[in-house]
């Protein structure tokens, strides 16, 4: 499934908890019943749900964080395919715009002025990955396309007047025969 | 433990303690409104109802986050103030200084904008104010961090004389936190809910207003002296976590009328606890450590502390489901409530707070961060808990004022229709934007490619909504604080 399908059916599920939460409450808060019953089940039942949440919690934290998600940017990535980008007010600069599916891309990205976010949408549209564009840093990013097609790049931290229209575009052809490394 | 009456004698207003309030209430409610103008003009533009110039659409997106973000802070603390003066001594020249500064803060604010063209958004991200492309001049943004000097101060002002009444009635910050407490001994069960939750803001929005004192002062050296360049990194770490801080100081502020009033609606004791305690303790170090959840792109970050933003993240959301919201449902389950305006308000902030963190907690995995960041889900998220969250909680205290002044309890017509259409509408607003994030819609566009624009549309209609609440909340709320219900009060101030 596509990541951020994932995470709205996520995202729904628990709003939809919450929502059923409030909703028993809120029915059942008419009828009067005895103070200190309700508080002692309550507390009983804290223990349960703190703990239940804590686990939740470490497991989701490891599970998310192993492999970590960002590449190690102190050492050198090796990607067979690396894109140099610096970005404008407001233009993407580019060294190559043509890549391979398939293989590991190593893009080095740095601002020469403000800061910018650099954002890859897939042909369909979806974000795939992103990093900040900041003037005195580069942040090296590693991505394998799956799919070839036109990706698109976005601007996603504000840099002024034409934000919205700072875009570039990359192509990516399927990977040439006998370079499936 | 007694439940107390619902308008108690210590907190009756003074005359003079009554016009400060007023006019910190009646002056957020006015800006609100006015904002959310701003932002349903936003919204309208993006879904190309509306046709406004991209220079225009980000002067209002600066105006937008800017006022909405300080008069939050304003009204907030008028919640702050309004319950911790029964525990502590609180000058009532701080509270009016705050006043004074802030005012003059969003003038200068609102001229960088609108005279100055200064459209750097509300975060004023180092080096864009002083690197706008010729769209604004440095002074225009100067003047802008002017502004947020003034309104900082007018804050200091206020939390320090704040800190000197709590620590001259408990001895010192930790005590009143509760600390000594922590791990054993007897709670006093008398110790004010409101004092733990003041000084939990006092230090954090201290220290956080601090940081943004800093990085607004090196900003604008740097913008009259250019060679003395800052070190983009450093600025963004200091105004994210000055930002988060600040915004987030709101709900800790607001949340402080559930405490205070929630048990007298519900006529059930709303006790301390030592889960409460730890809950406190806790956010107040969380509060502050969390802020690089909002540089998990910044790959250059030192890791560890990515992984700091993502884990406490996670760990934020504890005292909110363990201790307050459960607390909040735990005291009106089967308590017999009558629903009134501010009991239904107080309800639907702790909902908008629990429910609101849900998307803003799972955006926070860097894994996730990395197809959400900065899309229309971060919006999404923080609309829903300062729309549906603080905001009614500030509402509540409201309602419960003037239900007093009126000497009748009983709700208006106007609320029975006016709560549903805000809660309705806001959710929705929410939730259209939260779905366009789930499209990978970027925030802070002008512009918006054609399949995002449904989005824009249908929030757009439940902005209309929103307004349409909160107009006659509004109306409701100013008539009723000008009403004086034992003497005349000839110095009203709405002028
Ligand atoms: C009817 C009510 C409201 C509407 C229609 C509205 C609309 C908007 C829109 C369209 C944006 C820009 C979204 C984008 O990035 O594309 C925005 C941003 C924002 N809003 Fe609201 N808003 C409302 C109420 C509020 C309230 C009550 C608060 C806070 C108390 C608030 C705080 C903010 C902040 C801090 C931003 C970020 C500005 C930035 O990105 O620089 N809004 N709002
Ligand atoms: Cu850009
Ligand atoms: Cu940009």
């Amino acid at each position: 499934m596509i990541l951020q399908n994932e995470i709205w059916l996520i995202t729904l599920l628990g709003l939809a908890a919450v929502t059923l939460g409030f909703i028993f409450v809120i029915a059942q808060a008419g009828k009067p019943t005895d103070s200190n019953r309700v508080q002692n089940t309550a507390n009983a039942i804290r223990r349960w749900w703190f703990l239940a949440l804590v686990v939740f919690g470490i497991g989701v934290t490891w599970a998310t964080l192993k492999p970590f998600p960002i590449p190690d940017q102190h050492t050198p990535l090796k990607a067979a395919q690396v894109v140099n980008v610096v970005a404008h007010q407001w233009a993407w600069q580019l060294s190559r715009n043509q890549l391979e599916a398939g293989v590991p891309v190593e893009f080095r990205v740095t601002s020469a002025d403000v800061n910018h976010g650099f954002a890859i949408y897939a042909p369909d549209e979806r974000i795939v990955i992103q990093t900040q564009a900041m003037p005195g840093f580069t942040n090296k990013l590693l991505y394998t396309f799956r799919q070839p097609g036109t990706y698109r790049i976005r601007c996603l931290e504000y840099c002024g007047l034409e934000h919205h229209a700072m875009m570039a575009e990359l192509e990516v052809v399927a990977a040439a025969r006998g370079d499936q490394s | 433990m007694s439940v107390p009456t619902l308008y108690p004698e210590d907190e009756r207003l003074t005359r003079g303690e009554r016009v400060v309030f007023n006019l910190y209430i009646i002056t957020a409610l006015v800006v609100f409104v006015l904002m959310m103008l701003f932002g349903l003009v936003m919204r309208m533009a993006q879904g190309t109802w509306l046709s406004l110039p991209p220079t225009l659409f980000y002067q209002i997106m600066t105006a937008h986050g800017a006022g909405t973000v300080g008069t939050m802070g304003l009204a907030s603390s008028a919640v702050m103030w309004f319950f911790l003066r029964k525990y502590v001594r609180l000058n009532l020249w701080a509270f009016l200084t705050n006043y004074v500064l802030f005012t003059l803060g969003a003038l200068a604010i609102l001229a960088a904008v609108f005279i100055g063209g200064y459209a750097g958004a509300w975060t004023f991200l180092y080096p864009l104010p002083v690197h706008s492309m010729g769209e604004w001049t440095v002074h225009a943004a100067v003047l802008f961090m002017l502004g947020y000097i003034a309104i900082g101060v007018g804050f200091l002002l206020f939390y320090l004389d704040a800190m000197a009444g709590v620590i001259r009635v408990y001895g010192n910050l930790g005590r009143a936190l509760g600390l000594q407490w922590l791990f054993g001994g007897e709670i006093d069960p008398v110790h004010p809910k409101t004092v733990v939750a003041s000084t939990m803001v006092i230090i954090t929005n201290s220290i956080g207003t601090l940081a943004g004192a800093v990085v607004l002062v090196m900003s604008i050296i740097n913008a009259y002296f250019p060679e003395l360049a800052l070190n983009a990194l450093l600025a963004k770490n200091l105004i994210y976590l000055f930002g988060h801080t600040f915004i987030n100081a709101t709900i800790y502020m607001g949340v402080i009328a559930v405490y205070e009033l929630l048990p007298r609606y519900s006529g059930r004791p709303y006790g301390i606890s030592r889960p409460f305690l730890w809950a406190w303790a806790a956010s107040t170090v969380m509060v502050l450590s969390v802020y690089p959840h909002h540089l998990l792109m910044d790959y250059v970050m030192p890791h560890w502390m990515l992984v700091m933003g993502q884990i406490v993240s996670y760990a934020s959301g504890l005292p909110v489901f363990v201790v307050t919201a459960y607390g909040a449902l735990t005291n009106v389950y089967r308590c017999g409530i009558r629903w009134r305006m501010p009991a239904k308000l107080m309800m639907l902030s702790m909902y908008g707070w629990a429910a609101g963190i849900v998307p803003a907690i799972i955006d926070a995995t860097i894994r996730i961060n990395e197809v959400m960041h900065n899309t229309q889900w971060v919006p999404g998220h923080f609309h829903f808990y300062l729309l549906l969250g603080v905001l009614p909680m500030i509402l509540a205290l409201m309602f419960h004022v003037i239900a007093g002044r009126a000497q009748s309890l009983a709700d208006a017509t106007t609320d029975k229709l006016s709560f549903p259409i805000y809660a309705v509408g806001g959710l929705a607003f929410a939730v259209a934007l939260l779905a366009a994030g789930h499209v990978s819609a970027p925030r802070r566009y002008a512009v918006h490619l054609p399949q995002w624009v449904p989005y824009d549309q249908a929030s757009s209609i439940a902005a209309i909504l929103v307004i349409a609440a909160m107009l006659l909340f509004t109306g409701r709320i100013i008539a009723g604080l000008l009403r004086a219900p034992a003497h005349v009060d000839p110095a009203h101030p709405a002028g």
